[in-house]
């Protein structure tokens, strides 16, 4: 485990000197075990008073049925299905950051899993309001479920994408949610043996009476690894069959097989934009800046770049496609969408997603903090576009000129938009003070070969090549929480 | 003496509890459990804990959905009830495929996690066995049964001479229930 050094090049993934195990439960553990600064409260006002608007969005919703969003005869689906796979889309970074990097063994997943992973399930929870609210008969929404219809002997059509649908999204909220809390068991462990009185006896509950005992922490390793194993293909499959509910369709515009991939790099594209977005504010808001270390926002940069490329790239081969296609309703399709009445909606998607990413290919902006973050945001509008123009513009142009249309929201619309953020960022900021945000085992596995000091001692031991060490020291100037002086006299 | 049951050594590093479990084996000193706040590698092989089973029980577990799902959408769509779609087959295996793999991945996860649970007594509420209240911060303790091990001073010496920061002699076996 410790017996060896890791190379010298490599970046530390836990700046700071002094840092010890139990300066790591104390750094992480304090949001949780002190009371909340301004900053939070601030938040938590705003947050909570978003949910407050989609308690009453959807409550409308419910009472009044769907007719009072903005839909009509030829624009059937718009905000409520660009809301679900924003929302979806999301999740999928936590997944990805859990599941995938793990099993390619990127240690510096182990500062941000754990939030990564609550974002997943905020957001699933977040994405799956709306798919009962836009059922309207909501109370009748187990009829998803393969029951006989009617409870006669006539079942679910097993061979519609929604149906599919609502197996992936179950399936990957409780598996997700199953990996999330597996995972935090010995994080509130250590809550629970530090904790006095009323505290202790509540995390006591929930730490399962987790011990940390040799056998428990084998099987917790060999469990974490077979659940990222099945969670890769399952965070595949999510955003694969949320595409097909559209692929499968013979709607211009909808009807393409290059949609699963597309979607599943735009669904990690965005995804990593809201983790940026949540966890640039954290850092700070909470002190974590030596655990989520610049490095970690480099390397969630380049992968914006990489999979917002894959998804301009996407773009443009479906364009491609329209035309070589022939067929004159695809190919009206993509014209409408990019000169039509909507053309401002696809020129939006256009530019957050495709142009403002490859800003990130500059180092300065890549390393900036303020920038990454405007641009974190600018990709998340970006794809909420995306969605919209994928929805709205290849439906609001029927067959029938006369049944043409245009999609106005109404405050409705608006609210559980807007509402739904709200009560995404009330379940975040609740999670930030009762759950550590930083998964504390995970951390403390770094601290003897990945971290800033003990990459310290090594150069100090003196058998390390001193161009690799002169490489080390250069890679440590983009680091906000490094103090460059103790480098000078090396 | 006697009323102690466990001889705690709290380590504050990982590698010097490595070297006390070294110690206390090449004296012939059998270790009852080590708690440490983080998974230590090639601990399993020192204690002889065998390698897990778990994935065996994950396959099966994920075979179980993959039948389940076929089983119950081939019941449906094919012996229960045909609906006629455009004259296209009722056994539409590709269109069974994403159903059976995400039951697949359902019943693999909650099978797995649910066995593990078991297999080492984790559940809500139960009352935590803890032996050192800081094996979930900073330290790394190894727990000699001090009923079959009768020469303490000796392991005591040991554990202090590897690294060991504290000893403890706890007359409770678990010292949580207070």
């Amino acid at each position: 485990m410790s017996g060896h050094n890791e190379s010298i090049l490599r970046e530390p993934l836990i700046t700071g000197d002094n840092i010890t195990y139990a300066k790591i439960t104390d750094d992480i553990l304090g949001p949780v075990e002190n009371k909340p600064n301004k900053a939070w409260w601030i938040g938590f006002t705003f947050a909570s008073l978003g949910a407050l608007l989609w308690v009453v969005a959807v409550s409308y919703t419910f009472w009044n049925g769907i007719g009072s969003w903005g839909l009509n005869k030829t624009v059937g689906w718009a905000w409520d299905i660009t809301g679900f796979v924003w929302w979806v889309g999301i999740g999928h970074a936590g997944t990805l950051i859990s599941a995938v990097l793990l099993l390619f063994r990127q240690n510096w997943r182990n500062s941000i899993n754990r939030s990564a992973e609550a974002m997943t399930i905020f957001a699933v929870i977040c994405a799956a309001t709306y798919v009962v609210s836009h059922m309207g008969r909501p109370w009748l929404a187990y009829w998803v479920l393969p029951l006989p219809n009617q409870f006669g002997s006539l079942w679910v059509n097993f061979n519609s994408p929604l149906v599919w649908d609502m197996f992936a999204i179950s399936t990957y909220f409780s598996v997700s949610l199953l990996f999330w809390y597996t995972g935090l068991l010995p994080d509130i462990a250590t809550i629970r043996d530090r904790a006095v009185g009323t505290r202790r006896k509540i995390y006591s509950i929930f730490s399962f009476g987790w011990s940390g005992s040799v056998k428990t922490w084998q099987r917790f390793e060999a469990v974490s690894l077979i659940l990222a194993g099945i969670s890769t293909p399952l965070v595949l499959s999510v955003h694969t069959i949320v595409s097909m509910d559209f692929a499968t369709s013979v709607i211009p515009g909808w009807h393409t097989t290059i949609f699963p991939p597309y979607f599943v790099a735009g669904a990690i594209f965005s995804g990593f934009a809201m983790v940026l977005t949540l966890l640039l504010v954290a850092r700070k808001v909470l002190g974590l800046e030596n655990y989520i270390t610049m490095f970690h926002i480099e390397s969630m940069n380049k992968i914006i770049i990489l999979t917002g490329s894959i998804v301009g790239v996407a773009y443009l081969t479906e364009f491609f496609i329209a035309w070589y296609s022939g067929s004159e309703y695809e190919q009206y399709a993509f014209i409408n969408r990019s000169t039509g009445p909507y053309w401002w909606a696809y020129w939006m998607m256009m530019t957050c997603n495709v142009i403002s990413p490859q800003l990130l290919w500059f180092k300065k902006i890549r390393l900036s903090i303020r920038a990454t973050w405007i641009l974190s945001i600018v990709v998340n509008v970006g794809m909420w576009f995306e969605r919209f123009v994928i929805i709205v513009t290849s439906l609001h142009r029927d067959y029938i000129p006369s049944s043409w249309a245009m999609f106005y929201p109404t405050w409705v619309d608006v609210s559980v938009f807007v509402g739904s953020i709200g009560l995404f960022f009330t379940l975040f900021l609740l999670f930030l003070r009762v759950l550590p945000s930083i998964a504390i085992a995970e951390v403390k596995l770094l601290l003897k070969s990945a971290s800033e000091q003990a990459k310290m001692k090594q150069i100090k031991e003196g058998h390390e090549n001193k161009e690799y060490i002169a490489e080390y020291i250069e890679s440590l100037e983009k680091f906000d929480s490094v103090k460059q002086e103790d480098y000078a006299k090396i | 003496m006697s009323d102690i049951k466990y001889i705690l050594g709290s380590f504050g590093d990982p590698d010097e509890m490595m070297h006390g479990i070294d110690k206390l084996q090449e004296n012939n000193i059998s270790i009852h459990d080590v708690y440490t706040p983080m998974p230590i590698h090639g601990i399993e092989a020192k204690l002889g804990v065998k390698r897990s089973r778990i994935d065996i029980a994950a396959f099966c577990f994920g075979i179980t959905g993959t039948c389940a799902a076929f089983a119950l959408i081939y019941f449906c769509a094919v012996i229960d009830w045909r609906v006629n779609i455009g004259g296209k087959p009722s056994f539409a295996l590709p269109d069974f495929i994403p159903i059976m793999f995400e039951l697949t991945v359902l019943f693999c996860a909650f099978g797995m996690v649910l066995t593990y649970y078991a297999s080492t007594h984790l559940f809500p509420g139960r009352a935590p066995r803890v032996m050192d209240l800081r094996a979930t911060d900073d330290r790394f303790v190894i727990a000699v049964d001090a009923k079959e091990n009768a020469e303490h001073t000796v392991i005591d010496e040991l554990l202090k001479n590897a690294g060991a920061l504290e000893v403890k002699y706890n007359e409770r076996k678990y010292i949580s229930y207070e």
